[in-house]
């Protein structure tokens, strides 16, 4: 294998260095010569393969399925969560979208739920906190019914779709002036509130999932930059549909419905 | 040479795993808690296990290397999960699945093990709905099925192109609920690199911290690995970047046989890598060969854009070749097809490394919109990665190594030769033989773990009642720590000169050309020496930089790829013993005339185990006779 057909373009990367959560960061700069056939994570992978030569330490950044549905991957690029490419994670950015002697800046996703490891490696755990909380539909191994039992319409399954697709990579979070967790929550309330197998824990779902969320995150005022940088394209409409049902179920008589 | 016992339950075939489930022991509900279960990984098999035991009330303690057990790589399926529901009345039936795996797998898996994987299935489905997860419907409100490479039925559930994703959200969040609960005590980026056994019984795990780097031990009553495949041994493959075998492997040097290492799946349609700096190949779902026509231009180096060839130019090779299953022929024959077509110099693209995946006839029939609604996110995803849009030109397409059927051998309780360790999910080698079929694995993974282990489990565990867990002081424990701190502390002090992936790329080399999807005899004996011998210079010459307490990415893959050289060598070691071709396994030296994979029943009707013997000698292999008593053995055919 040799011999690309993209052509080769120099860039200097600006990169954030930072050995623990407690210690000061800041830039470290390289330049770089690549083809604009690379994703930008193998433009990394390139400039770990000559720091490591140098006998420096890599650059620590986390990636996995480097095809944009792990969510495993997630750094700001100029800025902006996950990059410039719309509905694309850093995994799947290729440097085709850079031109020659750009500088890029890259850093960890900054939130205050989302400490930083090393490097551009972050914590996320708050995220799962949230779906411990009451992300999921009660039902033991075992006890369900034929699948085809209940119908449900289409609308609704491609609705709850839209929402499942959210991969949980916190890029909402980061792009989020007040590092809130909104369209991450409400993506999930909305999967589940919106299907007939989620409606008995509607309420006690939604009320203990954005209170865990309170607890890590900041409080949304609608900016709706967590969308633009949302890999999935998640819709703010699962945000409002979230706020509904919190007031819904701060309200309701739950007793009466048999619900805690 | 011993042979194994695969404790399949007496009976006929349909009844088998009814009549054992009556006849195992079980644990009563209240002394369930009173058992400690480790279950290592959290993908499909991993957390719907952990769920399950969670949800029957034993203690278990969860482990995976990823940050969050929603990571797994088995978020990456893309295009279905085979039950046989029978929902779009075309004759599926749980015979038909059973007999369409076991002649899938080119009659190489165990009969019992694959029809009570059939019979399941159709429980699987029906979790996964209740749970919420949003398979495909149709207008009606009902769940559309699809077809599926190596299947004449529509049997395959699909959710979009991310059918992964949503079965594994499902299973985390049936984990996660299990962890509000308090059944299961999760552990996240805790990488397990040793099993401990004492008085020849697997009693718990040694994990190291992934940010402190601190090592610790875990005992259990149980320890179960559903750690995935071993693909990335090819450095080059569909799988996730972190997956590896240093799971199954340190369990295998601790007494598990480690079956059929030779078997590993090449999937058909993969983007073509692009260069030297390729750090992952991407598959495009099988599921795209329903609608996508296969073909090359019937001259050698023709260079026209595709648009220019005309039909009488083109070969549809597969629909020439296979006229009843045309495109839709399984892997292991669509890929050999592709790659002799390449070989032959009418591969297109840059490189010539590749075949057309064309959709301009299903778009003159269907639609724009019809296709986009199918395969959208799937058109979007190759287009991210070459630039081209597969709307206006054909998708070039090329094999990448994809699923390894090998794995840890395992019993009818999916027990391996350790008593009171287990493996499910594509860690064991059990349900494929040598070749899964499409939309297989999901199905297997949450049938091990949501529906065989929980019940298999338990006749063991009842014989262990009032047994205490082993003392994470005991010597066994406390010298296993030990020794995983040192093997940091020695990669750190080698300081040679080439990085970690510079070996595993060059290792992973060796292993395409010469354990890749043709092997003969000659290439596995140069192959064998060609990795002892990189080997050494790997322990010899890596430089892993850093510290040992503290996030280290280079000092994490050092040990994996060192697990990798000494699984390579097993798998060429296995291809060598095996002199026939079956499935994936394919001995250029066994061929047909029509050049199709040619077994040898007489002599290879059966699974290879092989059992460790200590560093630096060669295993010994053992053998599990198969019988077939329901299917008869014959010649492939998808003509
Ligand atoms: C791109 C792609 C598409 C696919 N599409 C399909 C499809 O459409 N249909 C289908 O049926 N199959 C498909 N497959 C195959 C299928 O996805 C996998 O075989 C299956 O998901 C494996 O599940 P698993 O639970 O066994 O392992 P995995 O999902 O790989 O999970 C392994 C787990 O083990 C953990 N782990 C591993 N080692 C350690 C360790 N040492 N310490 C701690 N934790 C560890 C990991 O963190 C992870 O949690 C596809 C595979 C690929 C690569
Ligand atoms: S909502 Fe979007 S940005 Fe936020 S975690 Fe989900 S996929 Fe990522
Ligand atoms: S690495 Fe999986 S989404 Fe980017």
């Amino acid at each position: 294998m040799s011999g690309s057909h993209g052509e080769t373009i120099n860039v200097t990367l600006k990169v954030w260095r930072q050995t623990s959560a407690d210690a000061p960061g800041g830039f470290e700069t390289h330049q770089q010569a690549i083809s604009t056939d690379a994703s930008f994570l193998e433009m990394l992978d390139l400039l770990n393969e000559e720091l490591n030569a140098a006998g420096k330490e890599p650059i620590a950044f986390e990636s996995d399925c480097r095809e944009g549905i792990c969510g495993t991957c997630g750094v700001m690029i100029n800025g902006r969560a996950h990059g410039p490419q719309k509905a694309t994670a850093t995994c799947q950015l290729h440097m085709r979208e850079f031109a020659d002697d750009d500088e890029i800046v890259i850093e960890p996703f900054r939130a205050t739920g989302f400490p930083v490891i090393r490097d551009l490696a972050v914590d996320r755990s708050p995220l799962d906190a949230i779906i411990e909380a009451g992300g999921y539909i009660s039902v033991n191994t075992g006890a369900a019914s034929d699948a085809n039992l209940t119908p449900v319409p289409k609308a609704a399954a491609d609705q709850a779709f839209d929402a499942a697709a959210c991969i949980g990579c916190g890029a909402c979070v980061a792009a989020c002036p007040n590092s809130a967790a909104q369209l991450f929550t409400s993506a999930k309330i909305g999967h589940l509130g919106l299907l007939p197998q989620g409606q008995a824990e509607r309420w006690s779902r939604t009320e203990a999932m954005v209170e865990t969320m309170e607890e890590f995150f900041g409080s949304c005022t609608n900016h709706g930059e967590c969308t633009e940088a949302c890999p999935k394209e998640i819709s703010l409409d699962f945000i409002a549909l979230m706020n509904r049902d919190y007031m819904k179920a701060k309200v309701k008589n739950r007793g009466l419905a048999g619900q805690h | 040479m011993g042979i194994l016992e695969s404790k399949v339950p007496e009976g006929t075939l349909a009844d088998k795993w009814e009549n054992h489930k009556f006849s195992m022991n079980l644990v009563n509900p209240n002394n369930k808690r009173k058992f400690d279960i480790i279950v290592v990984g959290t993908g499909l098999a991993g957390a719907s296990a952990a769920a399950t035991l969670g949800e029957l009330g034993y203690r278990v303690k969860a482990f995976t290397f990823h940050d969050s057990p929603r990571r797994a790589h088995s978020i990456a399926a893309q295009g279905g999960i085979n039950a046989a529901k029978n929902y779009t009345n075309d004759g599926d039936s749980v015979h038909r699945l059973f007999y369409d795996t076991v002649k899938g797998g080119d009659y190489r898996s165990r009969e019992a093990n694959v029809h009570r994987l059939a019979e399941v299935s159709v429980n699987i489905i029906d979790q996964a709905t209740a749970q919420g997860v949003p398979f495909a419907r149709d207008y009606g409100g009902l769940l559309d099925n699809r077809s599926f490479g190596g299947a004449q039925v529509s049997r395959t559930f699909y959710a979009r192109g991310q059918t992964g994703q949503q079965l594994l959200i499902g299973a985390y969040s049936a984990l996660m609920r299990q962890v509000a609960a308090g059944t299961v005590e999760l552990h996240t980026r805790a990488e397990l690199l040793d099993v401990v056994k004492k008085d020849g019984r697997a009693c718990g795990i040694v994990v190291r911290d992934l940010l402190s780097g601190e090592v610790t031990p875990h005992s259990a009553h149980a320890v179960v690995l559903a750690t995935g495949g071993y693909s990335n041994v090819y450095f080059l493959s569909t799988n996730a970047m972190m997956c590896n075998v240093t799971a199954a492997w340190r369990a295998h040097k601790r007494g598990a046989y480690f079956a059929n290492p030779c078997y590993t799946q090449i999937h058909p349609t993969c983007i073509p890598a692009s260069d030297d700096f390729q750090s992952k190949l991407t598959l495009m779902s099988e599921s795209l060969r329903n609608d996508g026509r296969i073909w090359v231009p019937s001259a050698f180096d023709d260079t026209r854009p595709a648009a220019d060839i005309p039909e009488g130019d083109r070969d549809y090779y597969l629909e020439r070749k296979y006229p009843a299953f045309g495109n839709l022929v399984p892997r292991d024959v669509a890929s050999r097809n592709a790659k002799t077509v390449c070989d032959e110099g009418h591969g297109v693209g840059p490189l010539k490394n590749g075949v057309y995946l064309d959709f301009a006839a299903a778009i003159a029939r269907n639609g724009l919109d019809a296709i986009s609604e199918k395969y959208g996110n799937l058109f979007d995803m190759y287009q991210r990665i070459t630039g081209e849009n597969p709307y206006e030109q054909p998708m070039r397409i090329y094999p990448a190594i994809h699923y390894t059927m090998g794995g840890l051998w395992v019993d009818y309780h999916l027990m391996t030769t350790v008593p009171g360790l287990y493996s499910i999910g594509e860690a064991n080698f059990s349900d494929h033989g040598a070749n899964r079929l499409g939309a297989s694995a999901l199905m297997q993974g949450l049938a091990d773990g949501y529906f065989v282990l929980p019940y298999t489990i338990g006749d063991d565990l009842a014989g262990q009642l009032g047994n205490p867990v082993v003392p994470v002081d005991d010597p066994v424990f406390t010298t296993a720590v030990a020794g995983i701190e040192d093997e940091a502390h020695r990669w750190l002090s080698i300081n040679g000169t080439r990085s970690v992936d510079h070996f595993h790329r060059e290792l992973g080399r060796i292993v395409w050309d010469r354990i890749g999807m043709a092997r003969n005899g000659p290439g596995l004996e140069k192959g064998l020496s060609e990795i002892s011998a990189l080997r050494s210079e790997f322990h010899s010459d890596v430089r892993v930089l850093g510290s040992a307490d503290t996030l280290n990415q280079s000092l994490e893959k050092a040990g994996r790829v060192a697990d990798f050289f000494e699984l390579a060598e097993l798998m060429a070691r296995d291809a060598l013993e095996r002199s026939e071709s079956c499935g994936g396994h394919f001995r250029e030296e066994h061929q047909t005339a029509q050049g199709e994979a040619q077994r040898d029943d007489d002599n290879f009707a059966h699974v290879a185990a092989w059992e460790w013997n200590g560093e630096g000698t060669v295993q010994t292999r053992h053998r599990e006779e198969l019988t077939f008593e329901t299917v008869a053995l014959s010649q492939r055919s998808y003509k």
